[in-house]
């Protein structure tokens, strides 16, 4: 079998006496949605920021492609194509959607210490910068300034800025967090098309969301991983339905 | 469309810069003209502050340094007999630059009031360098005697023609300013600012990007002393002094942090209020400081804010 995109193997961070990740192992590999489920407090942001680069793991290895990245800051993480959409909308408000996704194109080609041309006119970033958004669904809404959108436009507009660094890895954080029904059916929609051409870690608390995306579900509870496989095997499993899906869980039939 | 408000006002206000040496001879108020020449290159510090302060979100609290720097570069070639100002402004923008080179690279690695209190602290140490070099006068400070020359290009000692220098020297300025907002590099320093976790998550090295914005932004100033120092004709350690930092502060905040021409206005605005206040009583400053604070509480967006709405991202106006 080909080597996963992101391998994580004994992954270890804890904060003073409390354990975030216990010894973690995780391959998500591409045109894989591997999703993370668990309690509140489990560690599922946690472990994001760790593969992102914003947080040091105490121990354990990151590799991407086989790379170690464990040591990497995050802007070069990106440059090597691993993508992160995060649980609270971080956006560059005052700016346009547009220009929001064109920033991003532009991260990830490279050239910035252009001082002269003007961007705004940059017609290969722009257009780049468009279809990312179209693939979300947010064309429509190129000029608006990126801060005075709806909730469920800003998810979007997350992951068309963390597609537009044109990753093979992306690191979802509750995209569909704060969504109402139809928003959350969209969104599934498009996180489903992206399935097919990246390796997807998704983290949502959306179980209908969860069970109709994902390849692989990995159930954390206090930074341990008490179960990983397939969805039909999650949803069997006792330890998981005890742990965590309980009698207030999603209907899982 | 017919043109906004803004940009008639920054025209207005450049037009009458350009006019005033006539006014000012036409009236016989030569006094008008050495506050206009002080507040121009003023203007071109706060101008230069904006672009850190304003757009890169970078609130130095020691940017009169620069002003110091550029001012000695022009005073202590002048010193040795060494008046050519094709040496001297290079001179002052290149020490200036790469001040903020070096201090910046440690000062950038701080966020917030660390940042505001290493850049003062940075600047208070030149400030005392320059106080114990008894060479160059030291707290006394040292006087020009000769102003900057072009090689019998332009005459600086006709007032009017360092008048119409500083001017241009603004203008250039402005203009720099805005090509660097809307370009790539601009975009880039906007985007740190406005969310820098963000700009690190889609692979940029947001620390480099400031940092090149800092040293664009102290080499500006340096022009802005070189000038200073022409006009005044004496330099001492007291142009870099922090409350004359904090008075730049206070001009860019005035006129509109983070938009283009604001600080312009800012830098004309307090010095219209200090000379007329001053003209009132001695202890002006009591009426000046709770204006300032008025202002700062109350005045959203500075003197810029009154002329509407500001589009956001790269059309500054």
């Amino acid at each position: 079998m080909a080597e996963p995109l992101i391998a994580v193997r004994g992954l270890c961070k804890s904060y003073g006496g409390i354990i975030a990740t216990d010894n973690l192992d995780l391959a998500v590999s591409r045109g894989e949605i591997h999703a993370i489920i668990g309690p509140n407090g489990a560690g599922k942001t946690t472990l994001i920021n760790q593969i992102s680069g914003s947080l040091r793991p105490d121990a354990g290895v990151i590799r991407l492609e086989g790379r170690d990245i464990t040591a990497l800051p995050p802007h070069a993480r990106c440059r090597l194509g691993l993508a992160r959409s995060f649980q609270i909308t971080s956006i560059f408000t005052d700016f346009p959607v547009i220009e929001n996704v064109a920033l991003c194109v532009q991260a990830r080609t490279g050239h910035s210490y252009r001082f002269w041309r003007p961007v705004g006119d940059d017609a290969g970033l722009n257009a780049r910068a468009l279809a990312s958004l179209e693939r979300v669904g947010l064309a429509g809404r190129r000029d608006h300034i990126a801060g005075h959108m709806s909730h469920g436009e800003h998810r979007q507009l997350e992951i068309a800025m963390a597609l537009a660094t044109d990753p093979k890895a992306l690191l979802l954080d509750e995209p569909m967090a704060g969504m109402g029904p139809e928003e959350s059916a969209r969104m599934v929609e498009i996180i489903a098309g992206l399935g097919a051409d990246h390796a997807i870690l998704l983290i949502e608390h959306d179980m209908d969301a969860v069970f109709a995306l994902a390849d692989r579900i990995t159930v954390l509870v206090s930074g341990r991983a008490i179960a990983s496989g397939p969805p039909d095997e999650i949803r069997a499993n006792d330890a998981v339905q005890r742990a965590y899906l309980g009698d207030a869980g999603p209907d899982l039939d | 469309m017919a043109v906004s408000l803004r940009s008639g006002v920054t025209l207005g206000v450049l037009a009458g810069f350009a006019a005033l040496p006539i006014l000012t001879e036409l009236f016989d108020q030569p006094y008008y003209l050495d506050i206009a020449m002080r507040m121009m290159c003023l203007a071109i510090a706060a101008v230069s502050l904006n672009l850190a302060l304003g757009f890169g979100g970078m609130v130095s609290f020691g940017h009169a340094v620069f002003i110091g720097i550029g001012a000695y570069a022009v005073g202590i070639p002048a010193y040795y007999g060494e008046y050519s100002g094709f040496i001297q402004i290079p001179l002052a923008m290149g020490a200036a630059g790469l001040f903020a080179l070096v201090t910046g690279a440690i000062c950038l690695r701080t966020r917030g009031v660390y940042f505001i209190m290493i850049t003062l602290a940075f600047a208070q140490m030149a400030f005392f360098a320059l106080v114990s070099i008894e060479e160059y006068g030291g707290d006394d400070g040292l006087v020009i005697d000769t102003r900057s020359e072009f090689g019998g290009l332009i005459d600086l000692e006709q007032t009017a023609t360092l008048y119409y220098l500083i001017l241009a020297a603004l203008i250039v300025s402005l203009y720099l300013v805005r090509r660097i907002v809307a370009s790539r590099f601009g975009r880039v320093i906007r985007g740190a600012k406005s969310n820098d976790e963000r700009a690190q998550a889609i692979g940029l090295d947001s620390y480099r990007y400031r940092l090149a914005c800092y040293v664009i932004s102290g080499a500006l100033c340096g022009l802005a002393g070189a000038l200073l120092g022409n006009f005044t004709g004496f330099i001492s350690p007291d142009m870099m002094d922090w409350t004359r930092s904090g008075e730049l502060i206070f001009m860019v905040v005035l006129g509109g942090a983070g938009s283009l021409f604001g600080p312009v206005l800012g830098a004309a605005a307090f010095l219209i209020l200090e000379e007329f206040l001053s003209s009132l009583t001695i202890h002006w400053q009591f009426i000046f400081g709770p204006l300032l604070i008025l202002m700062v509480l109350y005045g959203r967006g500075g003197i810029d804010g009154l002329l509407g709405d500001r589009t956001g991202g790269d059309r500054h106006g």
